[in-house]
């Protein structure tokens, strides 16, 4: 009842993104696909992770132009499957929270990577 | 009477599952070409690099003659230049970036205009007699680079692209005997202050 609530009382964006996070397989992709990393926002987190050792909330949220909410949704999401590793610190005073892929992560990218290489490659094949 | 036609509105289909495979593929591409450009800049580099820039300013403060002084720090601008390619170069090749693919390109560019025009502005400055101009449009204009450079990397780096902008703001209305104390500052002192927390906090 209140997610629909919230649904209706929000800007198309915003519904799209809680209509994502509700329901993670409302796009059907190819059969046998990662629907984890498969969404957009997920596939950009680990894909910015692969290119770094770590990077911190406040990088990512630049880096993807997203809202708090919207990533610690989706990066949460990504440390239950067990792709990124979180660790929470203090810097100064300030809470930091860090991120990394971890090697079932980097293991579920590859995957991935070779996933569209195969489609694409079927269809060159035709 | 005319006959009537029925016009329905175009079906639009959706992506191929080729299309979208190449949309995704094209999509990890760029995010990991952003996210290599946002800490390609080597902390330890730019330390180095402020290190150098302290010996020039040290030395370049003993020349009498201008064109020596110039001369000297076209020298230190050379190792600076030869230290910032190494040290990308070394932390990309340890994320498995090629240093000069998108992101590397995107600061070269950003950075090579204002230098260049510095580098003309001190031809122009030199025959007109006004070397005294030379430090502060220096450090303005290297500010101007890093600013633009630094829009494409972590928010430090434009914040120092400011600060060496202020300090040259600073320097062009100063007296000139305070010349290489500011040139020391910012070509020193920014560097190093900046590449420490850079290498801190962005992993080298």
């Amino acid at each position: 009842m209140a997610r629909q609530s919230a649904l209706k009382h929000s800007t198309p964006k915003k519904r799209r993104a809680l209509q994502e996070v509700s329901n993670p397989q409302a796009e059907h992709p190819a059969p046998g696909l990662d629907r984890l990393i498969h969404e957009r926002l997920r596939l950009g987190i680990v894909s910015a992770l692969a290119a770094n050792e770590s990077l911190t909330f406040n990088d990512l949220k630049s880096l993807m132009n997203t809202t708090d909410g919207n990533l610690s949704v989706h990066a949460r999401k990504l440390e239950d499957a067990g792709y990124i590793a979180v660790t929470k610190s203090f810097e100064d005073r300030l809470p930091k929270t860090e991120y990394k892929l971890t090697a079932a992560g980097q293991s579920a990218l590859e995957s991935y990577l070779s996933h569209m290489e195969t489609i694409i490659q079927q269809m060159r094949n035709r | 009477m005319s006959p009537l036609h029925i016009v329905s509105a175009p079906v639009k289909e959706p992506p191929a599952l080729h299309d979208r495979a190449m949309d995704n593929l094209k999509y990890i591409r760029e995010t990991m070409e952003r996210a290599t450009a946002f800490t390609n800049i080597s902390g330890g580099g730019q330390v180095a690099i402020g290190v150098t820039a302290l010996a020039a300013s040290a030395i370049a403060a003993r020349q009498n003659v201008f064109k020596n002084w110039l001369a000297v720090w076209c020298a230190e601008a050379l190792v600076a230049l030869l230290l910032a390619g190494w040290s990308m170069d070394r932390k990309a090749r340890a994320a498995k970036m090629p240093l000069l693919s998108g992101p590397g390109r995107k600061v070269a560019f950003s950075l090579s205009p204002p230098i260049l025009a510095g580098a003309l502005l001190t031809v122009a400055l030199y025959r007109a007699g006004l070397v005294n101009a030379i430090p502060g449009l220096w450090l303005l204009l290297y500010g101007t680079g890093v600013i633009t450079g630094g829009m494409f990397s972590i928010s430090i780096v434009p914040l120092m692209g400011i600060c060496f902008m202020a300090l040259g703001a600073v320097a062009l209305m100063a007296p000139p005997e305070f010349a290489n104390w500011f040139m020391a500052a910012g070509f020193g002192g920014l560097h190093i202050i900046f590449g420490f927390v850079i290498a801190r906090r962005y992993g080298g």
